[in-house]
């Protein structure tokens, strides 16, 4: 697009309001990280009276922040692996084959989408607790109940998603594959996947971030051993202090993960995003 | 749609010993092979949503309270009891809950709108070749790739009454004379819509630009060629490019906001202000914190109830793209 | 093939819930607090301002309880914010611990819900039998009339907390006895907008019920009446919740960003670093100002204020009878170690040691008497505690009147603070609302 010269201050205009919004609370996260304890009670100053990094410091003592992390990269990283390695079997199998029930399900697995997290939370719990009982099992309170729940929360997208994206790249290339001899399930390893690769790389990156941040579901289903750090950040504030500075030093600490990832893959996912949702 | 049969035939039709024998496997694996695939989504769907949905319907029709959770079999069936009490708009329950599905509508329109806009607007912007404009991009991604609980952790440390919102409104643009209150009383729904309106809007933005930069120069080109100004452009040509993607954004969007459990929840903890009260958590209320399960199930049905119908009703008017080429 | 495959998938699943959830009807006993006769499972409270310490505290009870019985003990300490979720969640599922501490206003709640062992003749015979708790502490251990499932541990109560360098500066020689007392002294020590004669926690639906409830009783009124109805909106509670919002509204004695504080933790904070001159909290806050740097020596504890006179039909009231309790579930396994256990943290012994490590009051008379806990300030809450304390109404829906009523003052406290006025006719229709909700709920 050409640039009018009318335009142009106008899109400086715009796109500094949308810097400001944006970074106005990043601000406020970073510089309370590096403040002493009376800075954060009293009155917000933009310039700390004195820069310290020993919030950073102590976050790993006023609450087992280490653990809390290790737990939310275990069930994360899991659930997003497994998920992504079902989602591609499920949205090959829709994007390539007719079947029976095809449409519903479809329907059922986007229509997931819109259901109340509280509906199924207690119902939820109740079922982990009862196939414990049958099955020995050990869904509730232990990394593998929370991991099949995220993995399953991040279904119902990347299928959709994967679909979009598996139907835009056309089958001639996995016949000729399978032409030579490969199988079904080759053709997908071999040909469809690495093509696929930044719509994969978005839904991970989708799954792991909805798993990374979620709230009600990590309250109801762990313990302490399973906690994970979208709870376990709350204890800063409910220590006989509000630790503000530490709270927010863990905030940084807790996101670096996601952003950085985030931000090295967004070109992946701003491609699988065109491909697979965009076009329809 | 199947092509796979096609070439199947052409397999079948085709000669040679080796060629027949895989023929036959993937004739049969055809037709059992999808089914194998689906199978893992399948059951975690059925497992983890759909027997937990059902279940949780089923529950709405008991009377279980503190009195039957330990011995949740014998609670008292009940019918539609549960529903009853939560629609009927002159009681207390009712009314409560009516009053918190339409905050829960204003708020959802609010902060959808407000991204949409916001998040065209930006990717307009953004979605034009000048130095920087990566790091742009950047920055406004940042808010969504944060965890959720940070940045509403971070807005609700912003909006204590000597936090830096005040700071900035009160001591820096003299907008205001004195700070307010934030988080508690009215200006409890402004600070969550504000809190949710920064989060959600770079989605927008980032689903609405790759969207724009899917629209062919040429097109733009052809118009001003032809002496189309600038806003005539935009209507005629962005606008109805994008509308799929706008609509399917939307949607999502809207599931999600009215949804939205975490915002109230890391804000305002168990008792929110009444102009917080938001569905999910005033649900949530019902059900951890009061003890009444069946209840709470009876108001999260109709909540899936009313979700499911206005995403049919939408779908249909909009004709939003299933699947097209399927 | 697709039918009969996801029939297969079906039957697995839901029969396997279906199965289980039989299954739990008939062992509910099952699963239990999952431990053989040698050990125990203990789920305590945090009353140590960090979790870490509460592990240490208690394990070296674990230790001492294994050489004197053999019985080994699994601590769990567990947040406030999760202890009453993960007990309605162990309710639920039948799994949860053998003994757990529990908030002594839930006990009602709790034992509607049948989960929990009752204290009958002979557990109570076990453990040493009710004449040795203090009356008001044994009050609280189930609605009246029923057998109570739940027996004190910890013994809290509030009373006024003074900063003594304020109050010489401004020339006061002895903290106030009565409101009017009270309100003329707080003024002189209220100079906006950094000092404030009073702290408030006016966002915190817990610290609200509990003054409507203490300072209702002061009026000569009650939250529910005898039959067990809400009488939230009764001119005494009216006149009683108006009294306490109007220290924000009315008197400008405490600061109106008390309307926000709600974690329990920041109208000592500004106590500490004298923001303010008073605060009325509870025992365990002298643990917390000392993690602030507060030392004891910088504070005085008093009464807390009565109206004088009192008015027909009021009590000196001035804390509602808090604590902890202890409750052991139905389905343990292991109910002889569990009761030993309870009889264990009830003795003299161990009620001296821990309520002193805990900054909390002990609940037997014995340890009562013990020098330790006639300290000045000490003594000031023993009293209150033993002789000015009444259980929080003891109903089945304790926690949703606390969120109800709670919720009322949060709104009324919002109000004060926005607007600097707070009309009688606020304070009436805010607690009507809550009082229908109340009315309307009380299901079963």
């Amino acid at each position: 697009m050409r640039e009018q010269a009318i335009l142009r201050p106008l899109r400086v205009l715009g796109l500094i309001f949308f810097a400001l919004f944006t970074a106005f609370p990043l601000y406020a996260i970073v510089v309370s990280s590096v403040k002493p304890l009376q800075d954060v009670q009293s009155v917000f100053r933009w310039i700390p009276s004195a820069v310290t990094l020993s919030p950073y410091r102590d976050i790993w003592h006023t609450i087992p922040l280490a653990h809390y992390f290790v737990n939310s990269v275990i069930v994360c990283v899991s659930a997003t692996l497994i998920s992504i390695l079902i989602s591609i079997l499920a949205a090959y199998a829709i994007s390539r084959y007719r079947f029976f029930g095809r449409d519903p399900f479809r329907l059922v697995v986007l229509s997931t989408q819109m259901f109340p997290g509280i509906l199924f939370l207690l119902p939820l719990f109740i079922i982990f607790v009862n196939l414990d009982q049958t099955f020995g099992t050990r869904l509730y309170g232990s990394y593998s109940g929370l991991i099949i729940t995220y993995l399953t929360f991040a279904l119902p997208f990347s299928i959709w998603m994967l679909v979009g994206y598996f139907n835009s790249i056309p089958r001639e290339l996995e016949e000729a594959a399978m032409v030579d001899g490969a199988t079904a399930l080759g053709a997908l390893f071999r040909v469809l996947i690495p093509l696929s690769m930044p719509g994969i790389v978005a839904v991970a990156i989708f799954a792991f971030m909805t798993a990374w941040g979620e709230v009600l579901f990590a309250s109801a289903l762990t313990t302490e051993a399973t906690r994970t750090l979208a709870i376990g950040l709350r204890d800063y504030a409910n220590q006989s202090t509000v630790y503000w500075n530490q709270l927010m030093a863990a905030a940084i600490v807790v996101s670096i993960p996601v952003v950085a990832g985030f931000l090295a893959l967004q070109r992946y996912l701003v491609q699988g995003l065109t491909a697979g949702g965009v076009k329809q | 749609m199947s092509v796979a049969p096609k070439s199947q035939d052409e397999a079948r039709t085709s000669p040679g010993g080796r060629r027949s024998r895989g023929k036959v496997r993937r004739h049969l694996s055809s037709n059992t092979l999808p089914y194998v695939l689906i199978i893992p989504a399948l059951l975690f769907e059925l497992l983890i949503h759909i027997v937990p949905m059902i279940f949780g319907v089923v529950i709405s029709l008991f009377q279980l309270n503190q009195f039957y959770i330990s011995n949740w079999i014998n609670a008292p069936f009940v019918g539609l009891d549960n529903f009853k009490i939560g629609l009927n708009t002159h009681g207390p329950i009712g009314s409560a809950l009516v009053h918190s599905f339409l905050l829960t509508c204003a708020y959802t329109v609010l902060v959808v709108a407000g991204s949409w806009l916001f998040g065209v607007t930006a990717a307009l912007l953004v979605n034009a070749e000048f130095r920087g404009r990566d790091w742009f991009r950047t920055l406004f991604l940042i808010p969504y790739a944060l965890p959720i609980y940070v940045s509403i952790l971070a807005w609700q440390f912003m909006l204590q009454k000597n936090g830096a919102v005040n700071t900035l409104l009160v001591q820096n643009l003299h907008i205001l004379d004195h700070a307010p209150f934030w988080l508690i009383g009215g200006n409890a729904f402004w600070s969550m819509a504000v809190t949710s309106l920064w989060r959600t809007w770079p989605f927008a933005f980032l689903i609405l630009l790759a969207a724009l930069q899917n629209i062919p120069a040429e097109l733009y080109d052809a118009a001003s060629v032809d002496g189309a100004s600038k806003l005539r452009q935009f209507r005629t040509i962005t606008l109805p490019l994008i509308r799929p993607v706008s609509v399917v954004v939307i949607l999502v969007m809207f599931l999600w906001t009215f949804n939205d459990f975490n915002t109230p929840y890391v804000l305002f903890g168990q008792a929110p202000p009444p102009a917080a009260d938001l569905l999910s958590l005033h649900i949530y209320v019902n059900s951890f914190v009061d003890l009444n399960f069946g209840l709470g199930a009876a108001m999260s049905t109709l909540l899936l109830i009313f979700l499911l119908i206005v995403s049919v009703v939408y779908i249909r008017l909009l004709r939003v793209g299933g699947e097209g080429n399927a | 093939m697709y039918r009969k495959l996801t029939r297969q998938e079906f039957l697995k699943v839901g029969g396997g819930a279906f199965v289980g959830t039989s299954v739990l009807g008939l062992a509910g006993c099952g699963a239990g607090g999952g431990t053989s006769s040698g050990s125990l499972s203990y789920w305590a409270s945090q009353q140590a301002p960090t979790i870490a310490q509460d592990k240490q505290i208690l394990g070296k009870v674990a230790k001492e309880f294994k050489k004197q019985t053999g019985v080994a003990v699994n601590v769990k300490v567990i947040g406030w914010e999760d202890l009453w979720n993960r007990i309605t969640t162990a309710i639920s599922s039948g799994q949860g611990p053998d003994v757990l501490n529990i908030g002594n206003t839930w006990s009602p709640s709790l034992q509607a819900t049948g989960a929990f062992m009752p204290f009958d003749q002979d557990p109570l015979n076990a453990i040493g039998d009710k004449s040795k708790f203090i009356q008001t502490a044994y009050d609280t251990s189930g609605a009246p009339g029923k057998t109570p499932t739940s027996v004190p541990v910890y013994g809290l109560s509030y009373a006024l907390f003074y900063n003594k360098a304020m109050f010489r500066e401004a020339g006061i020689k002895n903290p106030p006895k009565t409101w009017e007392e009270f309100i003329a002294v707080a003024k002189k020590l209220t100079n906006p907008p950094k000092k404030w004669g009073l702290a408030v926690e006016g966002a915190s639906v817990t610290e609200n019920s509990h003054w409507a409830f203490i300072l209702g009783r002061q009026q000569g009124g009650t939250l529910f009446d005898k039959k067990n109805k809400p009488t939230f909106d009764s001119p005494q509670i009216v006149r009683a919740v108006k009294q306490y919002v109007e220290f924000i509204a009315k008197d400008k004695i405490a600061s109106p960003e008390g309307a926000q504080y709600s974690t329990g933790t920041q109208a000592p904070t500004d106590f500490a670093n004298e923001k303010a001159a008073m605060i009325m909290f509870q025992t365990g806050t002298m643990t917390a100002l000392a993690s602030s740097g507060m030392k004891e020596s910088e504070y005085g504890i008093a009464p807390i204020p009565v109206p004088d006179p009192l008015p027909p039909g009021g009590e000196p009231i001035m804390s509602h009878t808090a604590g902890i309790n202890l409750s052991i579930f139905n389905n343990t396994q292991n109910q002889d170690g569990a009761l030993k256990f309870v009889k264990f943290m009830t003795s003299k012994a161990r009620q001296i040691r821990l309520n002193q490590e805990y900054t909390s009051l002990p609940v037997t008379q014995a340890a009562a008497d013990e020098a330790a806990f006639h300290t000045d300030k000490l003594k000031v809450f023993q009293d209150i505690y033993a002789n000015n304390s009444a259980p929080m109404p003891l109903i089945p829906d304790e926690g949703q009147m606390e969120t109800l009523i709670g919720g009322a003052v949060k709104n009324l406290f919002a109000k004060a603070a926005s607007t600097g006025k707070v009309s009688e006719k606020d304070v009436k229709s805010e607690l009507a609302e809550a009082n229908q909700k109340m009315a309307a709920s009380g299901m079963g």
